[in-house]
């Protein structure tokens, strides 16, 4: 199946979480902290920590490690704290 | 502390509030509770310190005085601790209650006008006015009233201040200790017998919230104290999504009830970190910990209903907890004249983190005889409602 990441389609597998696909095209980070805007990506990878946090089709603070992907499936890196769009 | 003047069982904020006042007249107060301070009811709210919830009375003179002496009292905290262990996320942020039909807004502006006549500050706002001070609230509320005084902190951090400066001033705060039971004599408590060993004491506040009730029957001093259950669900971290304390205007029918029945009444707030709380529900279930996914449904509903953006947001976690519920909704605050040197301070229910300033501060006046702010007879230990047994 296909999904966007940051607009750029790239190929995902049935089954896979949103955190697996970004890191098997390379990504190692995808969320800025609130704060003082510093990269995080997957931490904990059984989604306890909230720390990879990522916007997927409008609806931000979804857990990477947690969501299977869909076909289609917008997926774009999540800026500090965000309200769905 | 093998003696001291004041044994305070429960270290939650009125536990806190009631050690924290009774030091600064120098005693010395040692504070006891079987789990970690500030870890049970003060732990499951929202940091409420409200003026608005209240009608005509007493809990509403209780929470005006308490209103008036919470900034004074964490500027001493200040003064003393330093900013850092005195910081307890104080917003003086004001509340929105919102009413969406017709009859909750003739409801809501009668209550209102109560109010105004008993001296809380209340302003009607009309729709363009909500919208500028709340920008994501629904369009279809039916009338918006706004009260400035009310405000919000963060409950723990509070009761952690309060206990920092009994700690300051010489007192003792054990965790993991419980209160087991008294020694009396001729003259009424001697000493308190905890898990830790047996301290002599002048007296001992009874301050364990919920668990008042069973700690009182367990010392051969039964009151009517009740554990009532709520729940609260937590946001991500939001930008400025919500920024009053904004209740749905039938909340107050919700606290006033006394059914064990579920009760739910939307409120919705941003904490300093910019998580968002959701509450609230209200259940008599004993000591029931249970989170029931039908109260998380009927608590988003509420919030979507007030603030439609948070529709798809999604809930981080859950939280529940015990208000300690008496049957006349009034706190007591008092000694029990069955056992001299004991004393209540309890029954709070959604209320005592507004309403610990004042009571600590009453708690003090009236242990040492001091003339009171505030009138204690209806917050007495022996009404009807608090020691006589329940129909």
């Amino acid at each position: 199946m296909m999904v966007t990441v940051d607009g750029v389609e790239v190929a995902a597998e049935q089954g896979q979480t949103v955190a697996a696909v970004l890191l098997r095209h390379g990504l190692i980070s995808w969320r800025t902290t609130r704060g003082s805007g510093r990269p995080r990506g997957i931490f904990c990878g059984i989604g306890a920590c909230h720390d990879c946090l990522v916007v997927v089709n409008g609806i931000p603070d979804v857990r990477a490690c947690r969501r299977q992907v869909r076909e289609g499936d917008d997926i774009r890196a999540q800026h500090g704290a965000e309200l769905p769009s | 502390m093998r003696t001291a003047d004041v044994v305070v069982a429960g270290a939650g904020v009125i536990g806190a509030a009631c050690a924290e006042a009774l030091s600064a007249a120098g005693l010395r107060v040692l504070v006891c509770d079987r789990g970690s301070p500030a870890g049970g009811t003060t732990a499951s709210g929202e940091g409420n310190v409200l003026v608005s919830d209240k009608a005509p009375g007493p809990g509403l003179e209780l929470a005006v005085h308490s209103r008036r002496l919470w900034p004074r009292l964490l500027a001493g905290l200040r003064e003393e601790l330093g900013p850092g262990p005195a910081e307890v996320e104080w917003e003086a942020k004001g509340g929105l209650v919102v009413a969406t039909s017709d009859a909750d807004a003739a409801g809501l502006g009668a209550f209102a006008e109560t109010q105004r006549a008993a001296g809380v500050l209340v302003e009607s706002v009309g729709a363009d006015e909500a919208s500028a001070m709340e920008p994501l609230l629904t369009r279809d509320a039916t009338a918006v009233v706004h009260y400035p005084d009310d405000a919000q902190l963060q409950p723990v951090l509070a009761a952690g201040a309060l206990l920092a400066a009994v700690r300051r001033r010489g007192g003792e705060v054990r965790g993991g200790v419980e209160v087991d039971g008294l020694v009396t004599d001729a003259d009424g408590v001697s000493a308190a017998i905890t898990s830790g060993g047996v301290v002599s004491c002048g007296a001992v506040v009874n301050a364990c919230g919920p668990w008042a009730g069973r700690f009182a029957a367990s010392i051969g001093a039964p009151i009517n104290v009740e554990p009532r259950r709520g729940m609260v669900l937590v946001t991500a971290p939001l930008p400025d999504a919500v920024r009053h304390k904004v209740y749905d205007a039938d909340y107050v029918g919700a606290t006033t009830s006394g059914e064990a029945d579920l009760r739910t009444s939307t409120v919705v707030e941003s904490t300093r970190s910019g998580t968002v709380l959701i509450g609230s529900s209200r259940q008599r279930v004993g000591f029931d910990a249970a989170l029931p996914v039908t109260v998380m449904r009927a608590l988003a509903r509420g919030a979507a209903r007030l603030f439609p953006r948070l529709a798809n947001v999604p809930v981080m976690r859950a939280y529940g907890g015990f208000r300690p519920y008496t049957p006349d909704h009034l706190p007591v605050i008092g000694e029990d004249l069955r056992v001299p040197g004991l004393w209540h301070v309890t029954g709070h229910e959604g209320a005592g983190i507004g309403l610990a300033a004042g009571t600590g501060r009453l708690l003090a006046d009236l242990f040492l005889a001091r003339p009171t702010e505030t009138d204690p007879t209806p917050f007495r230990v022996d009404r009807p409602a608090i020691v006589e047994e329940p129909t």
